[in-house]
């Protein structure tokens, strides 16, 4: 059997958990089915009926008074419980936040190993796998052995299409053996800044900067042209580090990952830690003094010179030609 | 409050990612090297605990000799000591959470001696989002991850994460595992009498005893690129037209 951990916030479904059951289904088609999945968490038992689609035949729901809202402990010993009681012989989550932790719990828990970030597997008695390093910019070949093998797949690799056929998703509760200190770390509180700026992620068009903004000041020109656009600022790792902008902006392996239709690069030069930040734009312009830089040779367009004459210039024109502008 | 930060050593790499022959390690023939930025936030968070709540500041390596660098850079920014397991190459994540766990409990005669334990959410360069987990597993201590604020309150810490547009709160009694993000903090650069007072301090060298879990490492491989050509638009601000024609054609005027 092949066990897919579902991620949700109080009911609510991570999206990631479908690409993850993309490669569950792979692994449970190949020979180690059939698959089945666990929702940890009374309000998560709605989600069943809308994973059917993906493949599973059981749905396992972990159920516990004191299980109210998440608790990566908890969750973990909801999972290793259920590995205790169905033997599957691999254990999938999604590399999320969420999914990470509660997989690399459950691992310390057993004392097995577990490899994060997946986008391919062949199965066998030990599993070869590819796994995501730096990030995304570099990729491992691995074997990963352990009964179960404890794995998290990568985010935004694999697809979450729904299986060929539908899954029986029979609901099988369970009521796992919790302690107190399972429950010590809990969500107590949850804040929700007023934010009426475009969210980076959301974002149509993301400004962004790097070293060659050189001040907060010419932070100011990106922002107004992203106003202008109806899009957000980022930065690179440089401009946070200078304080030009702050670190919620900042694009890259350690910031922010995008994917807007287009990116405009404005004095970065591409290092591969921004690079897997935004590569995933539909389009990138690159504004920068140096032709031969990353981010110009790798962009879909570029403009070659000085960005301090280029933006103004750039937001005085679309001043001019926008209606009413 | 005694705080321990536990930190690793990985290089700076530019905008490709050179291999070796044999495919093991990145070639870093050319590369200069930094703490894992997740760490380098830890230590400032470590730093400033003990600056507004007393204590003191350990931090902790497996890595090469060379390593001594990070550590030395740690200290420079306000560490008080440092611990150094000398290891080279790769070592796997239970490995390495084995080996922290013991240098934990010999620091403090068979029990860990730290208040707070501070560590990266994942290591910069082989990204296994679990040794922190590990090793407050190990010590029977509870672990939050990912967390971009984090402020001491009268029973412990209270810290957050973030979760979409939003955070989560977590509340923790102390001792207790925080694995820090990048964000919480802007690292300070060391001062030169900083950097001056961080020679005199002490590191201490241990031989740890490593027992591999796996994943078992077969190779490294870079992503495959598309070949593509950028499209010039033009040069200097004469190129603006340009520029608004294709942000109409995008529908983004
Ligand atoms: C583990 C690790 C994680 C990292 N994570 C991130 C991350 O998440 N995000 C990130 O961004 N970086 C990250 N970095 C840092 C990264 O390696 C680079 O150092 C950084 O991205 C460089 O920023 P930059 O492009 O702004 O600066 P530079 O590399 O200095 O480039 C400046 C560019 O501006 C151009 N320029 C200069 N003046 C002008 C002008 N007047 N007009 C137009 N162009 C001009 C130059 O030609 C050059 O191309 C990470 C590094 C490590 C080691
Ligand atoms: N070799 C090491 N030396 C010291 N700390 C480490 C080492 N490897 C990992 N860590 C710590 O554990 C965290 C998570 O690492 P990982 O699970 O490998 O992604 C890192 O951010 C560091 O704080």
């Amino acid at each position: 059997m092949i066990l897919g951990l579902i991620e949700h916030d109080r009911g609510t479904l991570n999206p990631q958990s479908l690409e993850m059951l993309t490669l569950a289904r792979e692994l449970a088609a190949a020979g180690d089915g059939p698959l089945h999945v666990l929702l940890v968490g009374g309000e998560a038992e709605g989600l069943a009926a809308d994973l059917a689609p993906y493949g599973p035949a059981v749905v396992h729901l972990a159920r516990h008074e004191a299980l109210v809202d998440y608790a990566p402990a908890a969750w973990a010993q909801a999972l290793v419980d259920l590995i205790a009681a169905e033997k599957p012989a691999a254990v999938l989550a999604p590399g999320s936040d969420r999914g990470s932790e509660v997989m690399a719990h459950a691992a310390a828990r057993l004392n097995l190993p577990m490899a994060a970030n997946c986008t391919a597997v062949t199965p066998g008695e030990a599993y070869r796998l590819t796994r995501v390093r730096w990030g995304g910019s570099l990729l491992e070949e691995a074997w990963l052995r352990g009964d179960p093998k404890l794995l998290t797949v990568a985010p935004f690799v694999l697809p979450d299409d729904p299986a060929p056929e539908p899954g029986a998703a029979v609901v099988r509760p369970f009521t796992p053996a919790l302690s107190e200190a399972d429950l010590l770390v809990r969500v107590v509180d949850r804040v929700q800044p007023a934010g009426d700026k475009v969210s980076l992620t959301e974002a149509k068009v993301v400004v962004s900067g790097g070293r060659g903004v050189g001040s907060a000041e010419g932070f100011d020109v990106l922002g107004e042209l992203a106003d202008l656009l109806g899009g957000a600022v980022g930065g690179s790792r440089v401009a946070t580090n200078f304080g030009w902008c702050t670190h919620a902006n900042q694009i890259g392996q350690t910031g922010t990952r995008i994917a807007p239709d287009l990116y405009i690069a404005c004095g970065i030069s591409g290092a591969i830690q921004h690079w897997v930040g935004c590569k995933g734009a539909k389009q990138i312009l690159a504004v920068n003094t140096d032709p031969e830089a990353p981010m110009v040779t790798r962009a879909t367009y570029a403009v070659i010179g000085d960005l301090h004459e280029i933006l103004p210039a750039l937001i005085a024109e679309i001043r001019r030609v926008r209606p009413g502008g | 409050m005694k705080i321990l930060v536990c930190l690793k050593r990985v290089p700076t790499t530019g905008a490709r990612i050179l291999l070796t022959a044999d495919e093991q390690e990145i070639d870093t023939r050319n590369l200069g090297f930094a703490m894992s930025p997740h760490e380098e936030c830890a230590v400032e968070a470590g730093v400033q605990l003990i600056e507004q709540h007393g204590g003191s500041l350990t931090v902790l390596t497996l890595g090469p000799e060379e390593a001594v660098e990070q550590l030395r850079y740690a200290l420079a920014m306000g560490a008080d000591d440092a611990i150094l397991l000398a290891a080279s190459g790769d070592v796997d994540p239970m490995a390495t959470a084995g080996a922290i766990t013991a240098a934990i409990r010999e620091r403090g005669g068979g029990e860990n001696p730290f208040d707070l334990l501070l560590f990266g959410n994942e290591a910069a360069d082989s990204g296994g989002y679990q040794v922190g987990i590990r090793v407050a597993h190990a010590l029977g201590l509870p672990c939050v991850t990912g967390v971009k604020r984090l402020d001491v309150t009268a029973d412990g810490l209270e810290v957050r994460r973030e979760a979409g547009t939003g955070w989560e709160v977590y509340r923790v009694p102390l001792p207790a595992v925080i694995t820090i993000r990048e964000g919480i903090n802007l690292p300070r650069y060391p001062s030169v009498p900083g950097r001056l007072r961080a020679k005199k301090k002490p590191v201490e060298t241990v031989e740890p005893h490593l027992v591999g879990g796996g994943p078992e490492k077969i190779r490294l491989v870079n992503p495959p690129e598309q070949d593509h050509a950028v499209q010039i638009l033009g040069q200097g601000p004469a190129a603006v037209p340009r520029i608004v024609e294709l942000l109409q054609e995008l529908r983004l005027l």
